[in-house]
C-alpha cells in the first residue's frame, strides 16, 4: 500500500518528518516495509538562471552561462539542448552533482570548452508528465520564472516528497487507502482529520427507463449505481495526476482517473459504464449462466460458470464483477454519458473467481481483502463529488441503491475497563483509555467501569469486545508499557515430554550412534519417483493420496514410502561427491483413508547406508544394535518380492513373527537406471531400508526387570559343523538354541568352504556359551548338552560336526 | 704377588671393564668373568687356602668387600641395561601421534530436530508438555474453530494445500491448540511441534517447514506474561543480553497479536547486516488467545485467559547458525549434516 507524505498531509497536519512517521505507524501496527524517496538519487542540482546563451558554430551546442544563485552567480555550462534560450530558468547539475541510475556529473570541456555542470532535462531527473508539466518535452525542462536561482530542485519538482510502502494487517482493510491511513495517522498523532470533500449536487434530469436489480445479494451485499450526463472527456487536473503518479498509476482521462483515484484515497473500487452501450439502459447483478462468455477491458475472453458473478445489462455481461469491466461497455472518447458502480461484493466469491479465470486488478485486489459498506457509500460521494469538481458531466438524479439490509451503523457492545487491563496485565489510566479511543472514532460512554462502545463503521474487524479494544488500547497506548512478567499466575505444571516422546529422541540417538545422519525430506513427490522404485501398479502403495492442488506435479504425491526419498538423497549425496554415508529420517507416510474416514498418517523409520565399506550385514549390525537397545528380537526372513530390493541381498524384519520392515541392497536394475556417473554405479553399493515405526516399537519391552547373574562361571564350547550349503546359519543357531536351555549366547565365527568338506557342503564353526543355573557346570553336563545339540542338528538339518 | 695386590689389580681392571659394558651379553660375560662359579672371585677364595690361619679371617673379609662390591656394580649395570633396554624398544614402538584416530563415525541428529529440541527443553523446564497433532487436517481444526471464517483473507496468508474429501495439510500447528482443549482443561502448558505445508516455495519459503506451537491457558494469564516468558526462552535460546519487543500484528486466533523481535544478539542492537541495521530481529508471533478460540473449545473464557505463540523452527536454526538459503535445511548434503554433528 503506497501512500505518498504529500498526500497524508492533505487531511492531517503533520507535524513529523517523514522518518519520525514511520516510526509511529510501525509502534502503532503498521509497518513501513520501505520509505521511498523519489529524490533520494539526486544531489547538487538547483535552479539555474540562463543569462546568456551563445550558440557555438560548427557544433549544436551553446555556451551557457548559468546564475545558480548561492553555489554561484555565473557559471559556465554548455548543453546541446536545442530548447535552451536566455532567461531560462532550468534545472542545473553542478560539479559534483548526481542523476537517478548512479550518474556523476563532472566539470570536464565539451569539445574544448569549459562546462561546470549540465543542464538537466525532467526525465533525466526521474520525472514525468505526471510528476511535473513538461517533463516529458524533448529537451531542458522550462521551469516557471518565479523559481528562485540556487534552490534545490528537488523542493521545486516535489522530488522530495517520501512514499511510504506501508504493509498493512490483513484485518484492516478499512487502512487499505490513503484516507485510512490518515485516519491512522491523526489517532497516532492526536490530530484533526480532514475529510476530503464529499458533497455534490444532483440536476432533475433522470436518464429515462434506466435500472438496476441485484439478484445476488448474497454476493454482492450493496450496489450503488449512479447516472452522469454531458461527460466531457479530458485531461485531469495536475493534482490528480501528480498523485495517482506518486503511488505509480499513469493518468489516462477524467473519468477513468476519478475512478482510480477514489480506489487509492478512500479504498473503493470503482466502476464506469459507458450508460450508452448498456442494452435496455438495464444492470442486472447476478450469477453467470454455465458457459457465458465476456471479454473484459484487456480483451482477453472468458468462459464463465454460475460460481462467477456478472453484472449484465439487458442482454449480456458487461463487467466480471469485482474484478474487470467488459470491453463493450468500456469508457471512450466518445463516451457522453455514464453509469457510476460502487458496490461491495462477496470478497471470497471475488477471489475464487480471480484464481478461477486467472485474472486480476487493483480492483480485485481490493475487493479480495474487504470493502465496508461505509467506504461504498463514500467512495460514491466523492467520485461524484470530483465529477462536479472537475466540471465534467452533469449528475443526473437517477440514483439506485441496492442493499442486502445490513445495517447502517457501527458495532455497539458494553465493555469493561477492568477486563481490558486484565487482559493486557497493566493498569491503562481510564482517562488514556478512553482518549485512545476518541482519537480512533469510537464513541464511548462511560459509567464506572462499564463503557458503552459504538466501533466506527468502517472498522468491521472489531467484534467480540475487550479483547478488539485491548489491542487498540496497548497500540496507541505503546507496547513498551508492557512490563513483563514470568506466568505470574500460572498453576505450576510438570512438564517435558512424554515417555513415548522420550523413546523416540532415543530412537534417534541409537541410530546417530550407528552412524546414521538424520534427514529432513518432504513430505510429498511424483508419481515417477515410485516408478523409479519399479513400484508395480497394482501395489497397495500405488494407492496415494494426491494434493488436489500441488506447486507442481513433481510435488503431487503424498508419500506411501520414504524409500524414494532415501534414495533421492543417497543420490544427490554421491552427485556432490559424499561417496559413504548412512542417512534415516522418521517420519509420516500417507495413505487415504477408508471410505468416510480420515487420511491416514504412518510414522515409518526409512534408511538407507551407502559406500564401499556397506554391505548387507554391515546394515543388519546396525539394525541388531537397535534392536538390543530396546529389547527387539529381529528374526529375518527373505524378501524376494520387493520391486527396488535385491532378490537375493533382502530380507523382512520379524518382529515375535510380524513382518514390520525390509531392507536391503538396491535393486540392479533400479540402481542401473539412477542418473549417476558410469564409476558411481559400479563402485557404490547403496542399501535401503524402511520400518513401520509403530509396528516395530510395539514389540519393543516395555518394562525389564534384572535377570540375577549366576555365580559359576559360564562353559564356552567351540562347534565346527559341516551342512549342506542351501542351509541358513539363522537355523543351525536357531535349532542350537533351541536344543539346550543353558545356551544363552551362540556366534558364528567361520565359515569354510572346500574340499575337505566337498562340494555343495559348507563348514560353520559357532561359539556356544553355556550359563550355568543355581550350580556350576561339570564337564558332563557340557558333554550332555553337547551331543543333545549334535543330535538334534543332525536330525533336523542333517549337520555333521566336523 | 700377595692377595690384596691381586684385589687391587682386580678391582681397577674391573672399573675399566665397567665402562666398556653396553649389551646384556657384556654383562653376563661380567658376571662370569667375576662373579662366576670360575671367575676371578672364585679363585681367590680358592687361593685362600693358601694364607695363613690367622690371616685368613682379615683377607677373607677383603675378598668379601670385593665380591660385594662386584655385585653392587653387576646390579647397577643391570638396572642400567635393562633401562636401556627399555627405551630402545620404546623408540621402536613409538607411533606418528599425528596419524588419524580410528573412529567409529557417528551420525547426528538433523539440526532442526535439534533446535527443535532445544526450544522444548527451554518450555519443559517452564512446565510446558508436548503434544503431537495430525499433519492432515479438517477445515474446523486449521481454520473455523480457530476463529478463520470461511470468507476471511487470513486464508489467503497462507496457501493451503487441499486433498480429497474435507481434508488439507495443515497450514499452521495452531489447529493443536484446538486438540488440546478438547482433550484437556486448564491449566494447559503446551507445545506443539511438527511439520506444516504452505504452498509456497522460493529462496525463503519451502513448501513443508517446521512450527512450534506454544499455548498456555489458565486464570490471570495476561500479555505481560507472554512478554516475560518469551523474555526468558529468547534469552536461554540465543544470549543472556538478548531483549523481546512486541509490536502490533493479526492473527485471526489472537487478540491482541504481536510479532515479537529480539534485540540483535549478533551486534547487540547497535545495527547489522543480520538485522538489517534495524537493532531487531523477527522471530516469533503470539498473542492473547482469542476468548472465541477459548470457548470453541468449550472453555469459559469469563474464567479462563491464554497465551499463544507460534515459532518458525526453520527461521530460528537458519538465524542461529547464520544460514542464508533454507533449502540447504532440506537438501540433507552430508557435508551441511556433519557440521551439525
Amino acid at each position: 500500500m503506497k501512500v505518498p507524505y504529500s498526500w497524508l498531509k492533505e487531511y492531517v497536519d503533520l507535524n513529523v518528518t517523514p522518518e519520525e512517521l514511520q516510526e509511529k505507524l510501525f509502534s502503532c501496527g503498521f509497518e513501513v516495509e520501505e520509505l521511498i524517496r523519489p529524490g533520494a538519487e539526486i544531489s547538487r542540482v538547483v535552479v539555474g538562471e540562463v543569462t546568456s546563451c551563445e550558440a557555438v558554430e560548427g557544433t549544436h551546442l551553446y555556451i551557457c552561462q548559468v546564475n545558480c544563485g548561492a553555489a554561484g552567480a555565473d557559471i559556465q555550462i554548455v548543453t546541446g539542448a536545442p530548447n535552451v534560450y536566455a532567461g531560462m530558468h532550468t534545472p542545473a547539475a553542478l560539479d559534483g552533482a548526481t542523476l537517478p541510475g548512479g550518474v556523476t556529473i563532472k566539470a570536464k570541456p565539451l569539445k574544448g570548452i569549459p562546462s561546470n555542470g549540465m543542464l538537466c532535462s525532467g526525465e533525466e531527473l526521474g520525472l514525468n508528465e505526471d510528476l511535473y508539466p513538461g517533463a516529458e518535452v524533448y529537451g531542458l525542462l522550462d521551469l516557471p520564472k518565479e523559481t528562485v536561482p540556487g534552490t534545490d530542485i528537488r523542493e521545486i519538482t516535489g522530488l522530495d516528497d517520501a512514499i511510504f510502502d506501508i504493509s498493512v494487517t490483513a484485518n484492516r482493510p478499512d487502512c487499505q487507502s490513503v484516507l485510512g491511513i490518515a485516519r491512522e495517522v491523526a489517532a497516532v498523532l492526536g490530530r484533526e482529520l480532514k475529510m476530503p470533500a464529499l458533497d455534490y449536487t444532483c440536476s432533475q434530469t433522470r436518464v429515462e427507463g434506466l435500472d438496476i436489480t441485484v439478484e445476488a445479494p448474497d454476493l454482492c451485499p450493496r450496489y450503488l449505481g449512479h447516472a452522469v450526463k454531458d461527460i466531457t472527456i479530458r485531461e485531469s487536473p495536475r493534482w490528480m495526476r501528480r498523485h495517482l503518479a506518486l503511488c505509480g498509476l499513469r493518468s489516462i482521462n477524467n473519468v477513468v482517473d476519478i475512478t482510480n483515484y477514489v480506489l487509492l484515497e478512500i479504498g473503493q473500487p470503482m466502476h464506469a459504464f459507458d450508460m450508452d452501450q448498456l442494452q435496455e439502459k438495464r444492470i442486472i447483478v447476478r450469477r453467470a449462466e454455465n458457459g457465458e462468455k465476456i471479454q473484459t477491458l484487456d480483451e482477453k475472453e472468458f468462459t464463465l460458470t454460475s460460481e462467477n458473478l456478472v453484472i449484465c445489462d439487458g442482454h449480456r455481461p458487461v463487467a466480471l464483477a469485482g474484478i474487470m469491466g467488459g470491453l463493450n461497455s468500456e469508457i471512450t472518447e466518445k463516451t457522453t454519458q455514464l453509469l457510476f458502480e460502487a458496490a461491495k461484493f462477496a470478497r471470497d466469491n471475488v477471489r475464487r473467481t480471480s484464481r478461477a479465470l486467472g485474472q486480476s486488478s487493483d480492483s480485485s485486489a481490493r475487493f479480495e481483502k474487504g470493502v465496508s459498506e461505509y467506504i461504498t457509500e463514500l467512495g460514491m460521494a466523492r467520485a461524484l463529488h470530483l465529477i462536479q469538481e472537475l466540471d465534467c458531466g452533469e449528475i443526473t438524479a437517477s440514483a439506485f441503491d441496492c442493499s442486502a439490509g445490513a445495517p447502517r451503523e457501527g458495532k455497539h457492545f458494553t465493555a469493561s475497563l477492568k477486563r481490558i487491563n486484565d487482559i493486557l496485565g497493566i493498569r491503562v489510566p481510564a482517562k488514556e483509555v478512553l482518549s485512545i479511543l476518541k482519537r480512533l472514532n469510537f464513541e464511548v460512554v462511560r459509567s464506572g467501569d462499564s463503557l458503552e462502545v459504538t466501533a466506527p463503521r468502517y472498522r468491521e474487524d472489531i467484534e467480540v469486545g475487550e479483547p478488539d479494544l485491548a489491542e487498540e488500547v496497548i497500540r496507541e497506548y505503546g507496547y513498551e508499557h508492557v512490563v513483563p512478567t514470568f506466568l505470574k499466575a500460572a498453576t505450576v505444571t510438570s512438564g517435558g515430554k512424554n515417555p513415548e516422546q522420550q523413546r523416540k529422541d532415543r530412537v534417534l540417538s541409537v541410530l546417530c550412534a550407528q552412524g546414521y545422519h538424520e534427514v529432513c525430506t518432504l513430505s510429498f513427490y511424483a508419481d515417477a519417483d515410485l516408478d523409479e522404485l519399479r513400484i508395480p501398479a497394482e501395489a497397495p502403495e500405488r494407492n496415494v493420496l494426491r494434493i488436489e492442488n500441488p506447486i507442481s506435479v513433481n510435488l503431487s504425491v503424498m508419500r506411501p514410502l520414504l524409500a524414494p526419498s532415501m534414495l533421492h538423497i543417497v543420490v544427490e549425496n554421491l552427485k556432490k561427491g559424499n561417496n559413504e554415508g548412512r542417512i534415516f529420517e522418521i517420519s509420516n507416510v500417507y495413505r487415504p483413508g477408508k471410505k468416510g474416514e480420515a487420511p491416514q498418517e504412518i510414522p515409518h523409520l526409512g534408511f538407507a547406508a551407502f559406500g564401499d565399506d556397506e554391505d548387507f550385514f554391515t546394515v543388519k549390525g546396525s539394525l541388531e544394535a537397535l534392536g538390543q537397545a530396546f529389547g527387539l528380537r529381529f528374526d529375518v526372513e527373505r524378501a524376494e518380492d520387493v520391486s527396488y530390493l535385491h532378490p537375493g541381498i533382502a530380507a523382512y524384519l520379524l518382529c515375535e513373527g510380524e513382518r514390520v520392515g525390509v531392507f536391503g541392497k538396491l535393486a540392479n536394475e533400479v540402481t542401473a537406471e539412477l542418473k549417476l556417473h558410469k564409476d558411481s554405479k559400479a563402485n557404490h553399493k547403496i542399501f535401503l531400508g524402511e520400518i513401520d515405526y509403530p509396528r516395530m516399537m510395539s514389540h519393543a519391552a516395555a518394562s525389564f526387570r534384572y535377570h540375577p547373574l549366576s555365580a559359576h562361571p559360564a562353559v564356552i564350547r567351540d562347534l565346527a559343523l559341516t551342512v549342506a550349503e542351501e542351509v541358513p546359519c539363522g537355523d543351525l543357531m536357531k535349532e542350537i538354541a533351541k536344543a539346550c536351555p543353558r545356551v544363552s549366547d551362540v556366534e558364528l565365527f567361520d565359515i569354510y568352504r572346500g574340499e575337505q568338506i566337498g562340494a555343495g557342503r559348507k563348514s560353520m564353526a559357532f561359539k556356544i556359551r553355556f550359563e550355568p543355573e543355581d550350580k556350576a557346570l561339570t564337564p558332563e553336563d557340557v558333554e550332555r548338552f553337547v551331543k543333545k545339540i549334535l543330535g538334534n542338528l543332525k536330525f533336523r538339518l542333517g549337520a555333521e560336526i566336523r | 704377588m700377595g692377595i690384596e695386590q691381586k684385589i687391587r689389580e682386580l678391582r681397577d681392571q674391573m672399573g675399566q671393564r665397567i665402562g666398556q659394558i653396553d649389551s646384556k651379553d657384556n654383562l653376563a660375560a661380567f658376571w662370569q668373568e667375576y662373579l662366576g662359579k670360575k671367575g676371578s672371585i672364585a679363585e681367590l677364595m680358592k687361593g685362600l687356602g693358601a694364607v695363613p690361619k690367622e690371616e685368613r679371617p682379615s683377607v677373607g673379609k677383603i675378598i668379601n668387600e670385593f665380591k660385594v662390591q662386584a655385585e653392587e656394580q653387576y646390579r647397577a649395570l643391570s638396572e642400567r641395561m635393562a633401562q636401556l633396554e627399555l627405551q630402545a624398544r620404546n623408540r621402536k614402538e613409538a607411533v606418528d601421534i599425528t596419524l588419524p584416530g580410528k573412529v567409529r563415525p557417528m551420525g547426528g541428529l538433523h539440526p532442526l530436530t535439534q533446535v527443535k529440541n532445544e526450544i522444548i527443553h527451554v518450555f519443559a523446564g517452564m512446565g510446558f508438555e508436548v503434544f503431537e497433532g495430525p499433519e492432515i487436517e479438517d477445515d474446523d481444526h486449521n481454520f473455523t474453530r480457530l476463529n478463520v471464517p470461511k470468507d476471511h483473507p487470513s486464508r489467503d496468508m497462507q496457501d493451503t494445500f487441499y486433498l480429497p474429501g474435507e481434508w488439507l495439510l495443515r497450514t499452521q500447528t495452531s489447529g493443536g491448540q484446538i486438540r488440546v482443549m478438547d482433550r484437556q482443561k486448564p491449566p494447559i502448558k503446551v507445545l506443539v511441534p511438527g511439520r506444516v505445508f504452505r504452498s509456497d516455495s522460493d529462496a525463503t519459503h519451502s513448501p513443508m517447514f517446521h512450527q512450534m506451537e506454544g499455548l498456555v491457558v489458565d486464570r490471570g494469564i495476561t500479555l505481560c506474561d507472554l512478554q516475560g516468558m518469551l523474555d526468558r526462552f529468547v534469552q536461554q535460546l540465543f544470549d543472556e543480553s538478548v531483549r523481546t519487543r512486541l509490536r502490533p500484528s493479526y492473527f485471526p486466533f489472537t487478540e491482541p497479536s504481536v510479532e515479537v523481535d529480539v534485540s540483535c544478539f549478533e551486534c547487540g542492537g547497535k545495527g547489522c547486516g543480520l538485522c538489517k541495521h534495524t537493532g531487531w530481529i523477527e522471530v516469533l508471533g503470539g498473542g492473547v488467545v482469542h476468548p472465541r478460540v477459548l470457548e470453541n473449545c468449550g472453555i469459559d473464557s469469563s474464567v479462563y485467559s491464554g497465551i499463544a505463540f507460534g515459532i518458525g523452527i526453520e527461521r530460528i536454526t537458519m538465524l542461529k547458525y547464520g544460514i542464508n538459503n533454507i533449502g540447504l535445511l532440506f537438501e540433507n548434503d552430508l557435508r551441511f549434516l556433519k557440521q551439525f554433528q
